[in-house]
């Protein structure tokens, strides 16, 4: 583990390794999200019970789902760099963090206007919801810690060791809000249900979801390499990728990194 | 293992010590107990019924917020005159200083609370199965809370603004014991079995116990960078 990880601890190669990664992601990513959208949010059926309103899934259920994928991917990137001591990690974990939080406000927004026509109520207590928003609690003080530390090195270790506990916790929120709300309420209005849903509004979900996972890891390493350019501008090679398009022969040939 | 046991229990004594010379700060918490508490009735209105169930939740936070007030207390002190660094110099076990400390701020801080807890229960208007439903989860969830806590305060202990940012890292990972809690406080109001609540909030405990001191000491030593 240690020896695949080693060459990924320095910044020079992991920003080179996001600029050859980042099209990969980035142009499936615009494609398929076009594709997923349109087809989704225009030409799917309309839903029987629900008409055109329940389009609104193909934003809702791959946020819902990205926001607590990028939460695992911050947790283990956290985990990486306190265990095997990687300073790149933890610049990882924060690029992730505020893009996982962004996918979270939009699960719960849309879900909110999602709930207004279906369940007459924009918010109520109920335990998917209740624990998503736990779940932006937990980015934000991810995102605060960081944020308040001068040194961002010591900064990262702490809020990776926060990301980690709120992984710890993250189940247990989500059984006892689950197990909170079923013990006093009930099967009410709020309860999902989802006919096993038909092939042709099925396949614009499938496409939006890998869709949003895409952007996700675009939108990640876009972050990490202003994260690497912000926090390691005193080095000479980033003067060189900044200044000239010459840094991308210059990557190949020997290094110069310090 | 000797020198270490001695080790701890010195260090017990002078925390404990250093606790009941600074009795203000030990008393503060108590007194924003006891007014948050007496805020309720005056907010909500003070008809007895209303008061009894929503008396298990407004315990609850109450305590919640006055131990963020008291947590303040269980490194600050430390840190800024340099024991801690002597500490993390020294050969002691570092989680198991952190348990140590963390145990004596318990002793101090969250156990007067739980001696308080007939006032409050006589204030809003609790029958003695929530009274005594409310005394275990007080019990096994305090505990909890300032073992949580050794980890947040450890972990911006080196910040100058870090008041607000513990509240708010902390309160998010206290909601799974406020829903217990206050579930087992409401069973025993409704004269059901709450035994299984009691056994959930044991196995949080069980389990910060085991993590949590592991995770503070970390901090400690990220503080000191």
């Amino acid at each position: 583990m240690w020896k695949w990880l080693h060459p990924y601890a320095k910044t020079e190669r992991v920003y080179q390794l996001a600029q050859t990664l980042l099209p990969w992601f980035a142009v499936p990513a615009l494609t398929l999200l076009s594709i997923g959208v349109i087809w989704g949010l225009a030409f799917a059926p309309a839903d029987y019970q629900q008409g055109d309103s329940f389009r609104i899934i193909y934003i809702h259920v791959p946020a819902a789902m990205l926001s607590m994928g990028a939460y695992l991917g911050m947790a283990i990137a956290a985990f990486i760099g306190l265990v095997w001591q990687v300073r790149t990690a933890f610049m990882a974990m924060m690029a992730i963090a505020p893009v996982g939080a962004v996918m979270t406000f939009i699960a719960l927004f849309t879900g909110a206007a999602w709930g207004k026509p279906m369940w007459g109520t924009w918010w109520v207590w109920d335990a998917r919801l209740t624990s998503e928003l736990i779940l932006l609690f937990l980015y934000m003080g991810v995102i605060a810690l960081y944020g308040a530390f001068e040194d961002k090195q010591s900064g990262g270790k702490a809020a990776g060791v926060m990301a980690l506990v709120g992984v710890v916790n993250l189940p247990i929120i989500h059984y006892s809000v689950v197990w909170w709300n079923t013990l006093h309420q009930g099967a009410t209005i709020t309860k999902f249900e989802r006919p096993s849903i038909a092939p042709d509004m099925l396949w614009p979900l499938l496409i939006n979801i890998l869709a949003f996972g895409l952007v996700v890891a675009a939108l990640t390493l876009l972050r990490l390499q202003n994260e690497i350019l912000r926090r390691e501008g005193h080095r000479p090679w980033i003067a060189q990728v900044l200044t000239g398009k010459t840094s991308s022969s210059n990557a190949k040939g020997p290094n110069h990194a310090v | 293992m000797n020198g270490v046991m001695t080790m701890l229990l010195a260090l017990c004594r002078r925390d404990l010590a250093l606790a009941f010379r600074q009795r203000a700060e030990l008393v503060q918490p108590l007194w924003f107990f006891l007014i948050v508490i007496s805020l309720f009735p005056l907010g909500i209105g003070p008809s007895p019924h209303m008061l009894q169930s929503v008396a298990p939740g407004v315990i609850w936070i109450a305590v919640l917020l006055s131990s963020l007030l008291g947590l303040e207390r269980l490194f600050r002190d430390d840190y800024q005159d340099g024991s801690l660094e002597q500490w993390l110099l020294s050969p002691l076990p570092l989680p198991l200083l952190v348990l140590a400390k963390v145990i004596c701020h318990w002793l101090v801080s969250a156990l007067p609370l739980i001696l308080m807890l007939p006032l409050a229960a006589l204030f809003l208007n609790m029958t003695s199965a929530m009274f005594w439903a409310m005394l275990w989860t007080l019990l096994l969830g305090s505990p909890v809370l300032s073992l949580l806590g050794a980890i947040s305060v450890s972990l911006t202990l080196g910040l100058n603004r870090g008041g607000v940012l513990h509240a708010l890292l902390l309160l998010p990972l206290f909601i799974p014991l406020l829903i217990f809690a206050t579930g087992a406080v409401e069973a025993a109001s409704l004269q059901l079995a709450y035994q299984g609540h009691l056994a959930i909030i044991a196995a949080m405990l069980l389990l910060a116990l085991a993590l949590a001191p592991f995770a503070a000491a970390y901090g400690l030593k990220v503080s000191q960078e």
